[in-house]
């Protein structure tokens, strides 16, 4: 290893959710960033505390209370930089996803391209769409100020005209945006980012510019027809969320402050960090893929060889949005992933309750399994989403299903809590359905968008800390795309170790099976298969000598199909779900 | 570690904000007494917006138009009144077309508001107005015993307390109802069915307390406009022995329902208040405790969601649950006399 380029600078990392914040510290270890240790806190938005700061604090005692190491002081403010004596820390930098979804309309010329582009802008951050505006919209502008006076936007984001093309059409829309804002009280007024025909901005300036909290640019989010490009709009559109959030949670503001401005979204830091994995590992290994199932949303971030995507899914996440699940899903279709037979009034209520109190944690069996299946049913839900956005070149072995993604990483607290890396692996197969040869990471501790953050102060630290081991490695999954009978052999695999000792399996069409290869270990995988099953190679080919990677369960071979279709006898199907659970350890 | 306050309190002050959702007018005075039902400021709301277009209905330029308008801001018009004339032997008119204020007039356009509303901002609770926020509402101050609900249907009402339940776990139904109980705020318990929520509106009673509500019932209680709030929230759940006790007790007293919605971020929560006589001013009610043994608390999750124990010990560091979850938690002794060991997060201190 070459001499360290580290001036031994300590960070601490602030991550705050909405039901807990953590404080994670790194530093350097022998010349090389490592992840330290991590103190948690419930988190304090809400009220009667309503400041984040606090929970911060609480987080950060903690931690120290594990390291013994004095970070706060007696004021209980931040030592920054770190004393002669040992205390304080170096560097801070913050992660933020508490918070109620940012209420937003979208407006975009056509409704088939300028406004589905401003929607996927918009959807890359925690925002709940209100209203649309475009030229399609039937209402008079009347109407529309009356729309936008009653939703009353944090946020508006305006898409349209490709550079150089039409101008006068989207300053017609932008009008009753103006009027409408106009109307507001000053401290009401929404922030406004304009990601549309450059050559507009002095005319934007002029229609809105005075009547917005602050107006925003943006390159062009669509410059042509059959161009879109959302990373610089969804840079800036992260920027704008910390002002609202600065503006609307007490304590962040000081946090932004002692990070000196390094304070971002948990989501887009989660997606920048994979958009640098992609960067880094995506020409070996294909695209990548992250899930973070947390108590505010679903994120879903995905890098693939020319192009990220971002989506946040306030609307699944597991805490106080999840009265409104039922809006996407039934109670048979969550009920589907439950090894017990749970009476359906049971999960409404729980649904219920869950939306009341988003931090609580399930004490007892049947209220996991409960949690679990309501956990998978809107990560299923978001994947499906997610994937309508997903590029149409991207590596697919059927069209409708996954893409190819070699490495999921999983993150948020229903997975890296579980009681066993396979009940949270259980998840991610049955949701994700990966297909052909992956390897899946836990992000036990939720590193990624710390790193992601922590790359804006240090760009060395995030390659450290990855290369360190601090992500649990789960297994090497191999999910066959096979259609077959149940019980039919789909595919023989030998797996040679780095001693020489082999170890053989058989997969049978709707069965999991494993094969033990420990964190750290590597092994040569041959495989074999039978009934034009497709593992990436082209159906019926298998492969040789596969240098795989170890991880808490092995490797893993999903035979059940994909799309996955679960028994529809109920019977049946709980069985199967606890034979699968009980083959990946999950009890 | 910090614990939420779930209150139910025998005697205590309470001091609460109301506050009007846009500027209006403050029309309590200092130290005036006020009833739950009293308004206590008011603003005027315009519903609807009009926008006309002059310089396209004249066929003039922008400018033009301005200049031809003859109305400014804050103009109220009637229907019909002149708003611009266009110019040439057949000159065409602009008229209000439904009697509103002009909130905006330039670029050949003019913005009415129209349909205007009233909104009065009651006090919600009984007491005493401590501080008037200029243009946006009042302080109030009163005293007497609070219990905290989870869920409530945005309305408030007052009236007397009528209990129709015997146990935590009673289910109401539309036979325990008749007309004596007009104008009575109802201790309800569990509520089951359409038919015992409708007879309840029906009545009307003046508010309706109940423990818990069938979650196909939701969008019924929300429409009602009777006071509506739950103690334990949505499914079928016995009321919490902390506000039994203290509802029941107080039967035939009179009783502020203020069933706000519960805003997690602005820490607004559903509440029943019952004020009573006071020689000195009780203490305010503590809104964050640090868990520690000794202390009531109440389960949010099962096991034994809803009851109410008390701590024993808390576990040093992560305690493996039943669910094979680790998490800091506590040893709680149940009013039932059994002993669990739950998560701390999963629980709330009563008082």
């Amino acid at each position: 290893m070459p001499s360290s380029l580290v001036t031994g600078n300590s960070l601490l990392a602030i991550d705050v959710g909405a039901a807990n914040t953590r404080a994670v510290l790194f530093d350097v270890i022998e010349g090389e960033y490592r992840f330290v240790a991590s103190g948690s806190a419930p988190s304090t938005a809400e009220a009667p505390i309503r400041d984040v700061s606090e929970g911060a604090r609480n987080a950060i005692e903690h931690l120290q209370s594990i390291l013994q190491r004095k970070m706060l002081d007696s004021s209980r403010d931040l030592i920054l930089p770190s004393q002669t004596d040992g205390s304080g820390v170096d560097g801070l930098v913050v992660t933020i996803s508490a918070g109620p979804s940012i209420k937003t309309v979208v407006v975009g010329l056509l409704k088939d391209v300028s406004l589905e582009s401003a929607r996927r802008l918009t959807e890359s951050t925690y925002a709940r769409i209100l209203d649309t505006i475009s030229l399609s919209d039937q209402r008079k502008p009347d109407q529309q100020i009356d729309s936008l006076l009653r939703t009353r936007p944090e946020l508006i984001v305006i898409a349209g005209g490709t550079d150089g093309g039409a101008s006068r059409s989207i300053q017609k829309l932008l009008e009753p945006i103006g009027l409408a804002s106009y109307l507001m009280p000053a401290e009401k007024r929404p922030a406004v980012l304009f990601a549309g025909n450059e050559k507009l901005a002095g005319d934007i300036k002029t229609l809105v510019g005075s009547l917005a909290s602050s107006l925003h640019f943006s390159p062009n989010i669509r410059p042509s027809l059959d161009i879109e490009d959302l990373d610089p709009a969804e840079r800036e559109l992260a920027h704008m969320v910390v002002t609202i959030r600065k503006k609307s949670l007490k304590g962040v503001e000081l946090l932004d402050l002692w990070a000196g401005g390094h304070t971002l979204p948990t989501a887009y830091a989660t997606g920048r960090m994979v958009r640098f994995l992609s960067n880094v590992y995506g020409s070996q290994k294909g695209a990548i893929l992250s899930v973070d199932l947390g108590a505010s949303s679903m994120v879903v971030s995905a890098g693939f060889k020319n192009k990220s995507v971002l989506k946040v899914f306030p609307q699944f996440g597991i805490g106080e949005n999840l009265t409104g699940l039922l809006n996407y899903t039934t109670i048979e279709d969550i009920l589907r992933w439950s090894p017990l037979d749970i009476p359906s009034s049971v999960i409404l209520d729980y649904l219920h309750q869950k939306a009341m109190y988003p931090a609580t944690i399930a004490a007892t069996k049947e209220d996991l399994v409960i949690a679990q299946s309501v956990a998978k049913q809107a990560m299923y839900l978001a994947m499906q989403t997610a994937r309508r956005d997903f590029p149409k070149d991207a590596a697919v072995i059927k069209p409708y299903l996954t893409p190819l993604f070699d490495p999921i990483i999983a993150g948020g607290g229903i997975l890296s809590d579980a009681s066993h890396p396979g009940q949270g692996l259980l998840l991610l197969l049955d949701t994700v359905q990966p297909v052909g040869i992956s390897t899946v990471i836990l992000d036990q501790n939720n590193l990624l968008p710390l790193l992601g953050v922590a790359a804006s102060q240090n760009n060395i630290l995030p390659v450290q800390v990855l290369e360190s081991g601090a992500f649990l490695s789960v297994g090497t999954i191999v999910s066959p795309v096979v259609s077959a009978k149940y019980g039919t052999s789909i595919l023989r695999a030998k797996l040679v170790y780095e001693s020489g000792v082999e170890a053989q399996v058989e997969l049978k069409y709707g069965s999991l099976e494993t094969l033990p290869l420990a964190i750290g270990e590597t092994g040569k995988l041959s495989i074999q298969v039978s009934h034009g099953a497709d593992i990436g190679f082209g159906p019926g080919r298998g492969s040789k000598d596969i240098q795989v990677s170890g991880g808490a369960l092995g490797i893993v071979f999903d035979g059940r199909g994909r799309a996955l279709d679960l028994p529809s006898d109920p019977v049946r199907r709980r069985e199967l779900i606890k034979k699968w659970n009980w083959t990946l350890g999950g009890g | 570690m910090l614990a939420p306050v779930h209150h139910v309190i025998g005697f205590t002050t309470i001091i609460r904000e109301r506050v009007l959702p846009v500027s209006g007018h403050v029309t309590a005075r200092l130290q005036q007494k006020v009833t739950a039902g009293d308004v206590v400021a008011e603003a005027r709301w315009a519903r609807e917006h009009v926008l006309l277009d002059v310089a396209r209905i004249l066929g003039v330029s922008p400018a033009m138009a301005d200049r031809l308008i003859k109305c400014k801001v804050d103009d109220q018009l009637s229907a019909t009144a002149e708003i611009a004339i266009g110019k040439g032997l057949f000159p065409r008119t602009v008229r209000a077309p439904r009697e509103g204020r002009v909130v905006a007039a330039g670029g050949g356009q003019v913005l009415m508001e129209v349909g205007e509303a009233k909104i009065e901002l009651r006090a919600g609770i009984p007491g005493t107005v401590t501080q008037i926020l200029p243009n946006r509402g009042v302080v109030i101050q009163t005293s007497g015993a609070l219990i905290q609900g989870v869920w409530g249907n945005g309305r408030a009402d007052s009236g007397i307390l009528v209990n129709l339940i015997e146990a935590p776990d009673t289910v109401l139904t539309p036979g325990r109802l008749d007309v004596s109980l007009r104008g009575s705020v109802i201790l309800g318990g569990i509520i089951k069915d359409m038919d015992a929520l409708q007879a309840v509106a029906d009545l009307p009673a003046r508010g309706l307390i109940a423990s818990s509500l069938h979650p196909s019932l939701l969008q019924k209680a929300r429409e009602t406009r009777l006071p509506i709030l739950l103690t334990e929230g949505v499914g079928v759940l016995p009321m919490n022995s902390a506000a039994y006790k203290l509802l029941t007790t107080n039967a035939k007293r009179e009783v502020t329902v203020n069933a706000e919605v519960y805003d997690r971020y602005a820490g607004t929560r559903p509440e029943v208040i019952i004020p009573l006589p006071i020689s000195s001013e009780p203490p305010m009610p503590r809104e964050v405790e640090t868990f520690a043994p000794g202390l009531q608390v109440r389960m949010r999750r099962p096991p034994a969601m809803g009851m109410i124990g008390s701590i024993i010990a808390i576990k040093p560091g992560l305690t493996v649950l039943p669910s094979g979850l680790r998490a800091p938690a506590a040893e709680v002794k149940l009013e039932n006399g059994e002993t669990v060991t739950a998560p701390l997060i999963n629980m709330e201190v009563v008082g």
